[in-house]
């Protein structure tokens, strides 16, 4: 029963099998290092790694298709918000900025050239006033609960008529006759994201003025920033300059740095 | 006299193999992205007895400032791990081979004998089965935790989409952090278990290749 008394054939057939085996077992190890050789030299796409950003881009697809509109961001009382809301992320809030001139400036689709039109802070706040207070999930990983105010970014299309792909009178309730995007740029051009217009169009995306019921600061963006609960904090762009109702996806800032586009929660 | 016999079937070898290096992939990204928010430490009332991670380990290994890539790769290995655990849990069903995989409640009274043996308490032989009830718990529960990260790490990656999923699991915070532990869970697992492949011996580990392992059966046996 000891290996010494074991029959030469029966050693040989396991010896035979052994190999044949492990020859199958190394051709497979050859084949994932091949594939991972090939992975590693793909180009970057917008500072990721071509192959992979093609996987991200099939998950926006998976879910767009999946995505429900009903599906809103947890919200909570007022009472529950943090004091001491996280400053993060100091691009496109150069020196220099003016406040008391500021005025937003739109551009949609459609409309002709050089047809811009301005939007002041005290027009804004005539609108109806929407308070959102959710937990704000940064890309990096943390959260806090805050609470913002401002004006529904949809009632301020529907005010200005704003998102039609001929520049007349939009439909909100007709996404695909809508531009696909809104772009959002800082006034230095220095930060700038994309927002599909689905997500625009959430009862809880905000072109937000307020901050715990007080004005916003100056780091958190003050005249207006974007606050866009079912992204990531990437997205929601602190004073903004230009907004642009445009089909053709706009410039996004950390996308361009290797993170996916959507940035959807 | 010994005897070729089957073990593993191929389909579960296959399962394993790829988990492996798709798991190495996951882990290494999964701390990519940890590095950007990193609060996890283990805390004996005020005194910090060991933060996940100290800044040597990530400068070591070249972790800090890659949050992106990690996420690129994180999800698009996510669904390798995925269909790769799916398929394995449905064959293992449909196969019966959940039989052998399975704990009873023998299982445990076993697996503290497999403990006290494996760490030189007891002379008691070890049960000649497939899998003795330490492994069936081990083997079993690392499925689970397998379950149990993709549920959180849904839970964290769609927590307006899948809001439901993310209260299931008692919030996005406790998400992550659950999440987290269970990755703690798989590399002790990695770690006792290549101990174990390591003690077990080259006819083990051959018949995770192979599928067959070579068993000493008394001569009256052999005869069909």
């Amino acid at each position: 029963m000891s290996l010494e008394h074991d029959d030469p054939n029966f050693q040989r057939e396991v010896r035979k099998r052994s190999i044949k085996s492990f020859a199958w077992f190394f051709l497979a190890i050859a084949l994932v290092v091949a594939g991972w050789l090939w992975l590693m030299s793909q180009p970057d796409e917008f500072g990721a790694n071509r192959a992979l950003r093609r996987v991200l881009r099939f998950n926006e697809t998976v879910n767009a298709a999946v995505k429900s509109p009903t599906h809103l961001a947890k919200t909570f009382d007022k009472s529950q918000a943090v004091k001491n809301v996280k400053v993060n992320g100091p691009y496109g809030l150069s020196d220099g900025f003016d406040s008391t001139s500021w005025k937003l400036r739109v551009v949609n689709k459609g409309w002709g050239a050089d047809s811009v039109i301005y939007v002041t802070l005290d027009d804004i706040k005539k609108l109806p006033r929407t308070d959102v207070v959710f937990d704000f999930k940064c890309i990096e990983g943390w959260s806090q609960i805050t609470w913002w105010s401002g004006v529904k970014l949809s009632d301020f299309m529907k005010q200005y008529n704003l998102g039609s792909r001929n520049g007349r009178t939009p439909n909100l309730d007709d996404v695909p006759s809508l531009t696909n995007y809104i772009g959002m740029v800082t006034p230095d051009s220095g930060y700038y994201v994309g927002i599909d217009m689905k997500s625009a169009l959430s009862p809880q995306t905000i072109l937000c003025y307020a901050m715990n019921g007080n004005p916003l600061p100056e780091n958190q963006g003050a005249p207006l920033r974007l606050i866009i609960p079912n992204k990531y904090g990437v997205k929601h762009i602190k004073r903004i300059g230009t907004m642009r109702f445009v089909d053709r996806r706009p410039r996004d800032y950390w996308f361009e740095r290797g993170y996916d586009y959507d940035c959807a929660l | 006299m010994k005897r070729i016999e089957p073990k593993h079937p191929l389909a579960i070898r296959w399962f394993h193999w790829v988990n492996f290096p798709v798991l190495a992939v996951m882990i290494w990204s999964g701390t990519l992205i940890y590095w950007a928010y990193d609060p996890y430490m283990i805390k004996l009332g005020s005194a910090v007895l060991f933060k996940f991670y100290p800044t040597s380990f990530y400068n070591a290994l070249g972790i800090p400032h890659k949050l992106a890539n990690g996420m690129a790769w994180h999800f698009a290995f996510m669904w390798l791990f995925a269909v790769n655990g799916f398929a394995y849990v449905v064959y293992t069903v449909v196969s019966g081979e959940w039989r052998y995989l399975l704990p009873n409640k023998h299982s445990f009274k076993e697996a503290w004998q497999v403990l006290l043996h494996d760490l030189f308490f007891s002379r008691k032989p070890l049960p000649e089965r497939k899998f003795n009830g330490a492994q069936q718990i081990a083997y079993t529960a690392v499925v689970v935790m397998g379950i149990g990260s993709l549920v959180t790490g849904l839970a964290i990656y769609k927590p307006t989409q899948l809001h439901w999923i993310t209260a299931l699991c008692g919030g996005y915070e406790t998400a992550r952090a659950i999440h987290f532990v269970l990755t703690i869970g798989y590399v002790l697992f990695f770690l006792v278990h290549i101990m174990q492949v390591v003690r077990a011996g080259w006819n083990n580990f051959r018949a995770m290749v192979t599928g067959w392992e070579v068993v000493n059966v008394k001569p009256k046996s052999e005869t069909p």
